[in-house]
């Protein structure tokens, strides 16, 4: 087998990576993260209107409210340690890393190398502990509940999410989103039966991951439904500001994931100009397309009891490990 | 001239020190200030000198030396390999912290007397060392007896309590099984030859059978030790008996030599392996590190809690272990080394968070009197070093980048991911769905975690008389800071640490890791390469970092740093008191909802009726009922037919020496 990274293999460790014009494109890639992942959370709100029948607020919407919340004082309470005012910080800075090593316009990010997909699962989880951990600190009935329900679906969607993973490495030979998505873009076209159980799995996860309606309702008013809103009830001003970026961001990266694990085509493999100036195009449309199916998903699916929530995610991990299994049993023999 | 010194000599001049330190505490059994403040502080530098030596000699070529004691004809053999190099860094550097902390820790009229405790406490740290250089089969066992015994009396140092003295008699008693265990498999590796020598050991050609033989009793009887299931009974019940220092040297130090055992007699001593031993190591690690997840997770002591997260170590231990042992057994020496690669550094890493947070549940219980999750809370307002201290063992414990636990489970994950390539029709598709459990292991030890310090750091504080708690002392502090920095350093300086700890992996496989790891860097992580496959923690950390303070000091010069105190909101209730938030026992709900089948479980509700609302729950080990208990019943129904014998009189029992005689004479023929 011709491997990817074998001696003149086509990718051949590639000098040009820690050069400055690879460091301006790892720089435009957190910017655009950045600047693109209110928006994401904006179009896929106006979305959902309109399949509700309902008037949709402005495009611009999450940037108004970050503004806002910027501008306003911190109201914190009595009892929050220290701890709690890190968390945000810490919270937001693990989901720009994570957006800084998934390629989204090109795979030669000087980055990349930092975390390979494990480490990315992991720094999803680190970012979890820290929003529940920030959750149970001021000692109320809701944070407490809130996180234990955080880490409840935490528990059940990372191992899935890690199968998915595992799926797609055992095909790329390797574990690097870099050469993952550059074997499945740039090889001929193979129709792989294993990764279409993984991205099943992937899209049960990420709606799971991001507070998405059949797990949790990013816009509930009722207390005791909430997961992702009863953590971050007593947080105000900058620091609610932040955990909404960062909450914006995780599903910028879920979406920018999931469109390189599963539909990789269009993403730069060097760092030609003209080839990433063709990438954003290219990924916004991807973006637009999966925001609109976002809100359809949502629209026609109701929020499940807590803990249906354990099936759903138990369906999620068993699709991936079929996925892994069809991967080992059927497509390795060819 | 003078003969240089080996490290070997270093390391029994440490023994010697360790044990005389030990017999100076007796010298003034009472004088707690000259046992804690002197004696304790000597007894952690000698540790940091067996962790510089053993850290000197890696890679060195082995040292042997034989002592003038012991039996006739059977002298002490000892030897210093690069696999007993590795375990002695790992007991130096640990013991070394964990020591430090006890000068601090140790107080007036606590059980057992300060000098007696000193002397249990040296003896227990030479007895492990001695363990790790032992060469031949008796020196091996009287130090691991010595083992078995210093921590029995450590354990029961507050030997008033009759549950403490339960644990004790429990641990001792499993502590004997697995002793035995390996006392037989060192005979069957001897193979009737006589010679109790390692060197002896390795020169016999064993049949498939006797080899299968003696690794299974070296499995059964080590993973007595480490705590495998079922024999994992004792764990949860020692490990909160014994004061926190004991504790952390119990779990953090004394469960990594049974592994070291495990790896001695399976890659040294026995012999060519056959595959399937890997899978049975595999199979009863996943059992162990699901069940051990599972109880940490539902309980309500904080030190069972830790306990129980240990066995669940010790069961990714042995997967890894297992894992090495399939791939060695088909010749794939390289993946073979990456997996035991897992497993060695998983070892470090383990000892270090577990010590530490063993450690900081010593400095609470001190400070609250107080173990139960039930009647902590908010101890980050009061106890700020601890806390933060604890935030690292946490987060290294449930396995999350940039600390210790994150390297050795993505080494392990790796190791993993090559098991499709086994040339064997079905476990390269088993294999890797038992990575699956790894992944669930691993997020619900993150669950755990999220519970152990949620409830008892952050939050109100539960009782009125936490607004006491005072911070840990100074000496406490250094033993925490000292773990801590080992845990941060072992998570962000990885390729560095496998380029010293190569030489163990490639003395017991041949090949190592350590070529390709040097290729890359320092700051980089890629066994394989680095297309296949990269980890780089300091730039990991560094971007977070950068990210952090950069956007802190852009949104306050943006914007304002203002902020105000108010008191919380929780949705405009009320009624907002302690009792408001998570018991332990509520934290848990979920996992023993969606798992209720794994537990044993008595509960109480309240009815809408009851004047005095009450519930309760109360999670019981299935094993117990299962295997213990009908055993024990057994073992009482043999004495009570046995008592029949003893009838009392003295005539009987003449009568009973006599037909003995007679049917010896009839027996034995000269």
């Amino acid at each position: 087998m011709n491997l990817p990274w074998g001696p003149g293999g086509e990718f051949a460790r590639r000098e040009a990576a820690m050069s400055i014009s690879g460091l301006l494109w790892q720089l435009l890639a957190i910017v655009l993260a950045l600047a693109l992942a209110p928006l994401l959370t904006g179009w896929v709100n106006q979305c959902r209107a309109w399949l509700q029948n309902r008037s949709a607020p402005p495009l611009l919407q999450p940037y108004y409210m970050l503004h806002k919340l910027f501008l306003k004082d911190v109201v914190l309470a009595h009892g929050a340690s220290p701890l709690f005012r890190f968390a945000p910080f810490a919270v937001f800075g693990c989901m720009l890393l994570a957006c800084a090593i998934i390629p989204t316009l090109s795979t030669d990010l000087p980055l990349a190398p930092t975390a390979d997909t494990i480490a990315l699962v992991g720094v999803l989880g680190l970012a979890r502990i820290f929003i529940s951990l920030a959750a149970m600190d001021v000692g109320t009935s809701f944070g407490t509940l809130g996180g234990r329900r955080e880490m409840l679906i935490g528990f059940l969607a990372e191992p899935a999410l890690l199968m998915v993973i595992f799926t797609t490495a055992l095909i790329s030979q390797s574990t690097s989103v870099a050469t993952i998505v550059e074997t499945l873009a740039h090889r001929d076209f193979i129709i792989y039966p294993s990764l279409a159980f993984a991205g099943i799995a992937f899209t049960f996860v990420s709606f799971a991951e991001n507070a998405r309606v059949p797990v949790d309702n990013p816009a509930t008013h009722l207390e005791l439904t909430m997961i992702h809103e009863a953590m971050i009830l007593e947080y105000s001003g900058r620091h609610l500001a932040l955990i909404e970026w960062a909450a914006s961001l995780k599903l910028y990266a879920y979406s920018c994931l999931g469109l390189a694990l599963f539909f990789p085509w269009g993403i730069a493999a060097g760092s030609s100009v003209l080839g990433l100036l063709m990438a954003i195009p290219v990924l916004l449309v991807k973006l637009v397309i999966g925001g609109f199916l976002l809100a359809g998903i949502e629209t026609i699916n109701a929020k499940v009891r807590i803990f249906r929530a354990p099936e759903f995610l138990g369906t999620a991990f068993l699709l991936a490990v079929l996925g892994l299994l069809v991967r080992l049993m059927l497509e390795t023999r060819v | 001239m003078m003969p240089a010194l080996l490290s070997i000599d270093v390391l029994l001049i440490a023994v010697c020190a360790w044990l005389a330190i030990g017999l100076a505490g007796l010298a003034a059994p009472r004088n707690l200030r000259f046992i804690s403040k002197t004696l304790f502080p000597l007894g952690a530098l000698v540790g940091a000198l067996v962790g510089l030596s053993a850290l000197l000699f890696l890679g060195g070529a082995a040292e042997v030396a034989v002592l003038a004691i012991g039996l006739p004809n059977l002298p002490f053999h000892l030897r210093l390999d690069n696999l007993t190099a590795v375990f002695a860094l790992l007991v130096g550097f640990v013991s070394a912290g964990i020591s430090v902390f006890a000068a601090g820790y140790f107080r007036k009229g606590e059980g057992t007397a300060p000098g007696l405790m000193c002397l249990q406490y040296h003896f227990f740290l030479a007895s492990m060392l001695l363990v790790l250089m032992a060469d031949d089969a008796y020196a091996f066992m009287v130090a691991w007896e010595g083992m078995a015994l210093a921590s029995f009396f450590l354990v029961t140092t507050d030997h008033k309590h009759a549950e403490i003295r339960r644990a004790g008699y429990l641990y001792l008693l499993i502590a004997h099984i697995g002793a035995i265990s390996i006392l037989l498999s060192f005979g069957v590796m001897t193979s009737g030859s006589g010679d109790y020598s390692f060197a002896g050991m390795r020169a016999q050609q064993l049949s498939p059978f006797w080899a299968s033989a003696a690794y299974l009793l070296a499995l059964v009887g080590f993973g007595a030790k480490a705590g495998l299931l079922p024999l994992h009974v004792w764990l949860p019940e020692a490990h909160p008996a014994a004061p926190s220092p004991v504790s952390a040297m119990m779990s953090g130090v004394m469960l990594k030599t049974a592994i070291y055992g495990l790896l001695r007699v399976s890659f040294d001593l026995v012999g060519d392996p056959l595959w399937w031993w890997g899978v049975v190591a595999m199979a009863v690690g996943l059992l162990t590190a699901v069940f051990g997840v599972l109880y940490s997770t539902v309980q309500s002591d904080m030190k069972r809690l830790l306990a129980y997260s240990s066995i669940e170590n010790i069961g990714l231990l042995a997967v890894g272990l297992g894992l090495t042992l399939i791939f060695h057994a088909y010749r794939m020496e390289g993946l073979a080394a990456l997996a035991m690669t897992a497993v060695l550094y998983h070892c470090l890493a383990h000892a270090g968070f577990k010590s530490l947070l063993f450690l900081c549940t010593g400095s609470v219980l001190h400070a609250t009197k107080e173990r139960s999750l039930g009647k902590l809370g908010g101890l980050i307002h009061r106890m700020p070093w601890v806390a933060w201290l604890a935030l690292a063992g946490v987060i290294a414990s449930a396995g999350l980048p940039p600390l210790s636990g994150f390297v050795s489970e993505w080494l392990l994950l790796q190791s993993f991911l090559f098991s499709p390539g086994l040339p064997h029709p079905w476990l390269n598709m088993v294999v890797p769905v038992a990575a699956a459990v790894v992944a669930l292991v691993a997020a619900l030890a993150g669950f755990a975690m999220v519970k152990f310090y949620g409830i008892v750091f952050l939050g109100q504080m539960r009782e009125p008389a936490l607004k006491e708690a005072h911070d840990a002392g100074p000496w406490e502090r250094a033993g925490l800071v000292w773990l801590a920095l080992i845990t941060l350093l072992l998570g962000i300086f990885p390729a560095t640490v496998i380029s010293y700890i190569d030489a163990a992996t490639r003395q017991l496989l041949g090949t190592g890791l350590a070529d390709k790891v040097r290729e890359h860097g320092w700051w980089m992580l890629a066994p394989i390469s680095p297309e296949r496959a990269s980890y780089e923690p300091l730039i990991f950390l560094a971007t977070i970092v950068v990210a952090v303070l950069f956007g802190r000091q852009l949104v306050h010069r943006l914007y304002h740093g203002r902020i105000r105190r108010t008191p919380a909101w929780d949705c405009g209730y009320v009624f907002q008191g302690p009792r408001a938030q998570d018991t332990a026992e509520g934290f848990s709900q979920p996992i023993r909802r969606i798992f209720e089948p794994m537990f044993r479980m008595e509960r109480h509700f309240p009815t809408a009726r009851d004047s005095q609302p009450y519930y309760s729950v109360k999670v019981e080990d299935h094993l117990w009922h299962w295997l213990y208990l009908p055993l024990a019943r057994l073992m009482n129904a043999i004495s009570v037919l046995m008592t029949r014998l003893q009838g009392g009189r003295i005539a009987i029992y003449l009568l009973y020496s006599f037909l003995t005689l007679i049917v010896l004479l009839l027996v034995a023929r000269p």
